[in-house]
């Protein structure tokens, strides 16, 4: 049988999709639910003095006012690393615009609504620092750097001496702005008390992050709390940690003694949440004179919060410490606290950021030296991690480089900019390198052989519309011998065996290897069972295969219904578990980014006309929703690159443009015809099937290449996310 | 109460969505702890509707702000649509109206009354997908499936209105329905697919 | 959202009547007043739905175009006799929104649409036009949308409408109908208000009173005419500076032009003094430059949309050559 991991299978939870049947958090009907609505603080910094609830309560349905005056008071946050425990409604500070301050419940979605307007809050306000760049001065180490898992700090060689002695130099700064991830899907959360014990339906990433988070703040044990979360509508990072909201809705429906759903508005998504903070990179580069790097610094600067509210640090230096062959590489990573929420995980954390800095710089240094830009990055291939001194556990970026120049016609480019138009409109082609961290964390699976020869299997992963379900659903037919369609997959619910969080790009590498291993372990309990019976008398499991149901050996077959009914068993269950990444290699993914863009000379537009992408990400599980992951990420590229910037009031610290009117992302009309290339290979490491996610690496290296074809069109180097119409206007 | 959302008819569902290991819990305890859902305190502006949704009389007793959106959502259980930004600027809730696609987060429903309301979860006949349904299936025209409901009512009524001649048309009279997830490529190869199918035919 | 009350009228005067007492409020399209609503920027108490009223006609003769204020968007643009005698405005209804809002919103609602300025719609912030007195953050703020002409020290808020600024390009006029049955007739040039002191009176409008239909008279120009958009993004999206431009050519020579700009002005703002300059002359790259020039005049960027005044004139002079061309 043709395996079927590999194939372009449809997705398999498409139907519910397609006909509004696929439940997102907000859509359980659980009867007697009444609505919460958060009201949050027009103010950066000061104190809470007053709260009228008096007109709110009066008015018709409302059910509870709950503000930091009356909340349960929470356990303390025993901590870890993707938790973020405030603010909960616990005191009366106010450190950042748009803070939670209350929350409104009532029987209707329009009461609450219209009640949450109704409150009346007087602030003392405090001096607010509401934007990172009139805080430059007062940037910090963070304190704990990747969990505390490694120094925000990194040196290889002497980086100075070796830039100050160089022929070639690029010294520059790059920013990148206040992002949002906007998932199509407002977090949503409806939470029911049966007792002490708790059951939640949300929006997350991450079902056992949040059964814990839960568990602790409420002070129950993690059984107490069940999670369900069948469908996210797109997560992106913000749905990775169990953020504030989710809390309140539980917290509100406790004291109403009914089950409380809160959705957030469009708005509230902006400061609710998290978001990609700004960056402010000093990049410098320096070579000799055949192109051949002997100097990198960079030196990332991320906004973050009041550090009270927790720290996130944007790791915009990583990619720098591995991507090229450099004797001398020196990074560094520092913060810069202001009265804004606190940012997270977004898409390609880190990379998405910091390889801008690094491809557009460059992109410069290719200019300065003139030598073509894919030509620049071969002199300086890595052929090993020179950062971790690790090989590679796999990497055909050469491959990327070739294949992807190659598709998009590299060849014919002129090198001088503004040399190629159409008409008046000025073309330009840019390139850029991709790479992204691989990973694998614990994780359990469960499987079961059914006497009809179905599978139903499970585990307590996401699907976020990466695929998971179906992924997992052809690993368990070829390991199996039994139709997709047979297969059943469920995840989405904190019962099921645990997993890691959706996030990083994980999910395949980690529950993929744990769904393999349950079925080899039911499958060896089948083997078992049949071996024991004395018509298999003289076989042993090397003669035995399962197939549709059956299992076959020479000269006899077992079917599966069979074997049950004699051992007096409804099915066959097998449990697997993934281990932590393996060691020895550096695990990373790859790609080359090719980009044409079209610039109206006279009136600054901006359009990306052409793209191609060509990808080194292991063996990838389904071609169709493998497609679907790399022009998804391009396409968040695009916005990043030219659309997307979250603009604060620098008088308020408060956020102007929190909706999709005027939060720009790329709509149908500035999506070109995308060409993906997967460049074969698989990971000999990573996990048994050679997989890697795909969630972010597409997006890494986006931006840069559109700034570089932008800097090809018109010669204005734009240094400044998004590129916009002034910044080519002339 | 509507019909068939009785406890029991949850619990089912709940299996069916989120479950399915019988060892695995998959029914919170002490259902029977639960309140039963008392109506909504009536009120003097309050009125008594009838929706035409799907082919089928849906009554609601609704405050005149509500709109159509989370009258579908919120009182008839028709989840399908979705709300994202809840301001016209996504598409996701889009909806057709008297077989014009229109935006239901700004609609009142108090005014559709007498209207031809047709969602997502009217367009399959039967078992038998629409086939823009089909084919953003088979072109794996999204990812994450929230935008998707949206993207289909808005492809359906471009491929009536005529807006399939190119895919520059395509892309911009589907410029109101945002996807997040990135799938505007497969969108228009899905589209594309079902308004060449419909010339071939034709 | 604010609780209101709803009231279909089935004829005119009941409605204007309904909508004229305090707290009233039309409702078409209702595209931008639900947005409003829901924002609490608005919160009328009472709603008076005019949609059963009988101004949906979009009529074309000789005598011009008379668009039914009850008329959609998206009908219009799809009028054969608008494609072929007035594409400017079928061009900037195609520019507007997004084909579900042109399926909903009116053309009397478009031009009543209120600016999309961020501080405006979000009550978070003052607002002069939203709370008159409260104060304008957004002039010393983020103003990169916002207007160069036509502001005041209060306000220098955006008026959004692309239809609008085709129309007022056309010389149309607004029919309105008042309590009692008043009709009067107000070029769409003096309907919009500057802000001045009073931002938070954008028209000309009474209490209660109701526009009824949009008139466009016929001319050369309008067969010759083209609206450009100029945007971040490839479509749904406001404009960051747009031109509506119709032209009457006798050979290479303009013999009338009726211009109109966006995304510029405090109100759709119609350029006389380029128009008079470009009357009678050539059409050539030199005179286009020279006539945009006189479009900025006045300006009063404000830090943030400097690049407004040089991407007008650009806008301009595209729009000019295209037209001529």
């Amino acid at each position: 049988m043709d395996a079927i991991v590999g194939q372009p299978l449809d997705r398999v939870d498409g139907r519910l999709k397609v006909t509004g049947g696929a439940r997102y958090a907000a859509e359980f009907p659980v009867p007697g639910v009444v609505h919460a609505v958060l009201v949050q603080s027009s103010v950066a910094a000061g104190e809470i003095v007053a709260i009228d609830t008096s007109a709110a309560e009066g008015m018709p349905g409302v059910l509870a006012v709950i503000t930091p005056e009356n909340a349960e008071k929470l356990q303390a946050d025993k901590g870890g690393e993707q938790v973020v425990s405030r603010p909960t409604l616990q005191d009366m500070q106010v450190l950042y615009n748009g803070q939670h301050v209350a929350i409104v419940v009532a029987d209707t979605l329009d009461r609450a609504q219209a009640a949450a307007s109704a409150l009346k809050l007087t602030y003392k306000q405090d001096e607010a620092v509401t934007t990172m760049d009139s805080a430059l001065n007062t940037a910090y180490r963070p304190k704990h750097f990747r969990g505390g898992a490694r120094s925000p700090d990194s040196n290889r060689g002497d980086a100075d001496a070796a830039f100050d002695a160089a022929a070639v130099k690029v010294d520059a700064t790059y920013r990148t702005p206040i992002e949002h991830h906007n998932p199509m899907e407002p977090h949503a959360t409806i939470a029911r008390w049966d007792g002490d014990r708790v059951t939640v339906w949300t929006a997350t990433q991450g079902i056992s992050g949040a059964q814990h988070t839960l568990a602790t703040l409420f002070g129950i044990p993690p059984a107490n709390v069940r999670v369900i979360c069948p469908y996210v509508g797109g997560g992106f990072g913000c749905k990775g940690s169990t953020w504030p909201p989710a809390t309140l809705t539980a917290m509100a429906a406790r004291k109403v003694g009914r089950p409380v759903k809160l959705s957030l508005t469009r708005r509230q998504m902006f400061t609710s949440n998290g978001y990609r903070p700004r960056t402010v990179q000093k990049v410098k580069l320096a070579a000799d004179a055949g192109g051949k790097l002997v100097a990198i610094r960079h030196d990332g600067m991320s906004q973050m919060s009041m550090p009270s509210l927790g720290e996130f640090a944007e790791p915009v230096g990583l990619a720098t410490e591995m991507l090229y062959s450099c004797p001398n590489v020196a990074v560094t990573h520092r913060l810069v606290g202001v009265n804004a929420p606190l940012p997270t995980y977004m898409r390609a954390p880190g990379e998405a950021s910091g390889v801008f800095a690094l491809e557009s710089a460059m992109d410069e240094l290719a200019v300065a030296l003139r030598i073509d830009p894919v030509e620049l990055r071969l002199r300086n291939y890595a052929d090993g991690d020179e950062h971790e001194d690790k090989p590679f556990s796999l990497k055909n970026l050469r491959e990327c480089y070739r294949q992807g120049a190659e598709a998009f016609g590299w060849s014919q480019r002129n090198p001088a900019p503004r040399s190629m138009r159409d008409g008046r409109v000025l073309i330009g082609w840019g390139m850029a390198t991709s790479t992204y961290p691989a990973n694998r964390r614990p994780a359990e699976a469960l499987v079961r052989l059914q006497a009809d020869g179905s599978v139903v299997a499970g585990s307590g992963t996401q699907d976020l519309g990466t695929g998971t379900y179906t992924v997992m659903t052809q690993v368990i037919a070829d390991e199996l011998g039994v139709s997709p369609r047979r297969v059943r997959f469920v995840l989405g619910d904190s019962t099921l065996p645990p997993a890691p969080g959706s996030g990083g790009s994980t999910t395949v590498a980690s529950v993929s290897p744990a769904v393999q291993a349950a079925c080899a372990a039911a499958r060896q309990k089948l083997f078992s069972l049949i071996l024991a019976d004395p018509q298999a008398a003289g076989l042993t499991s090397a003669d035995l295969r399962l197939a549709n149901g059956v299992v076959l050996a020479p000269a006899r077959r077992f079917p599966l219904s069979q074997v049950l009914a004699r051992a007096g068993l409804e099915y066959i269950e097998g449990r697997g578990k993934t281990e932590g990444p393996p060691g020895g290699h550096s695990l990373h993914s790859f790609g080359a980014q090719f980009a044409e863009v079209r610039v109206d000379p006279d009136l600054g537009e901006i359009r990306v006309s052409r793209y191609v992408g060509a990808f080194d990400a292991g063996r990838i599980l389904n071609a169709k929703t493998g497609r679907s992951q790399l022009i998804g990420g391009i396409t968040y590229g695009i916005g990043m690159a030219l659309l997307e910037e979250t603009a604060t009031d620098a008088e308020t610290g408060r956020y102007v443009n929190a909706d999709l009117a005027e939060y720009l992302v790329p709509v149908h009309p500035d999506v070109p015809l995308i060409r993906t290339i997967f460049v074969a290979g698989e990971d000999p490491v990573l996990d048994p099937l050679g997989a890697r996610g795909i969630g972010e690496l597409p997006m890494v290296g986006v931006a840069p290449a559109i700034a570089n074809a932008v800097y090809h069109a018109t010669g204005v180097r734009v240094r400044d996310l998004p590129i916009r119409i002034e910044d080519v206007l002339g | 109460m509507k019909p068939g959302l009785t406890r029991r008819g949850l619990i089912g569902r709940s299996v069916a969505t989120a479950g399915g290991l019988a060892a695995v819990p998959l029914v919170t305890p002490a259902e029977a702890a639960i309140p039963a859902a008392p109506a909504p305190v009536r009120t003097p502006e309050m009125v008594d509707i009838v929706l035409q949704v799907n082919g089928r009389r849906l009554p609601l007793t609704i405050e005149p702000r509500v709109s159509l959106l989370d009258a579908l959502r919120e009182q008839a259980g028709l989840t399908g649509t979705k709300k994202g930004c809840d301001r016209g600027s996504c598409g996701a809730c889009t909806v057709h109206v008297d077989g014009r696609r229109v935006n239901s987060c700004l609609t009142l429903a108090i005014r559709c009354q007498g209207r031809a309301v047709t969602t997502i979860e009217g367009l399959a006949e039967g078992d038998e997908l629409h086939p823009v349904q089909a084919a953003f299936i088979r072109h794996d025209a999204f990812q994450c499936g929230y935008c998707t409901p949206g993207q289909i009512m808005a492809a359906t009524a471009l491929l009536d209105e005529g807006h399939a001649g190119s895919d520059a048309e395509i892309r911009e009279y589907m410029a109101g329905n945002i996807c997040r997830c990135g799938a505007y490529n497969h969108i228009v190869d899905a589209i594309r697919d079902v308004a060449s199918q419909a010339a071939g035919k034709g | 959202m604010q609780s209101f009350g709803y009231l279909d009228p089935a004829d005119a005067d009941a409605a204007i009547a309904a909508a004229a007492a305090p707290g009233g409020k039309f409702i078409a399209g209702g595209t931008d007043l639900m947005q409003l609503m829901k924002d609490d920027v608005e919160a009328p108490t009472r709603i008076v739905d005019v949609e059963k009223l009988p101004y949906g006609a979009i009529e074309a003769n000789g005598s011009g175009l008379r668009l039914g204020a009850l008329a959609r968007m998206s009908d219009v643009a799809a009028h054969p006799a608008v494609q072929r005698d007035y594409p400017v405005i079928a061009q900037a209804l195609l520019a507007s929104a997004s084909p579900q809002l042109r399926n909903m919103a009116t053309m009397g609602g478009n031009m009543l649409q209120r600016t999309r300025c961020h501080y405006f719609r979000d009550t978070g912030f003052p607002c002069n036009k939203r709370n008159p007195g409260s104060g304008c953050p957004a002039i010393h703020g983020e103003n990169r949308l916002l207007a160069i002409l036509g502001g005041s020290e209060h306000c220098i808020a955006t008026h959004p409408s692309d239809l609008a600024v085709a129309l007022v390009a056309l010389d149309t006029s607004v029919e309105l109908q008042g309590v009692g049955g008043a009709r009067r007739t107000v070029a769409l040039g003096d309907f919009h208000r500057l802000p001045g002191d009073t931002p938070q009176i954008e028209t000309v409008l009474q209490p209660g009173e109701l526009i009824t239909a949009l008139v466009v008279p016929p001319s050369a120009a309008a067969r010759r005419s083209a609206y450009l958009k100029v945007r971040d993004r490839a479509s749904f999206e406001f404009a960051l500076v747009s031109a509506a431009v119709a032209l009457e050519m006798q050979g290479n020579t303009i013999a009338d032009a009726r211009i109109a700009m966006g995304g510029v002005g405090t109100k759709p703002w119609r350029l006389p003094a380029v128009e008079a300059a470009l009357r009678g002359q050539a059409a050539t790259p030199e005179n286009f430059t020279a006539a945009a020039g006189l479009a900025v005049e006045g300006a009063m960027p404000a830090g943030k949309n400097d690049f407004k005044v040089k991407l007008m004139q650009r806008t301009l002079v595209r729009a000019l050559s295209t037209v001529a061309a």
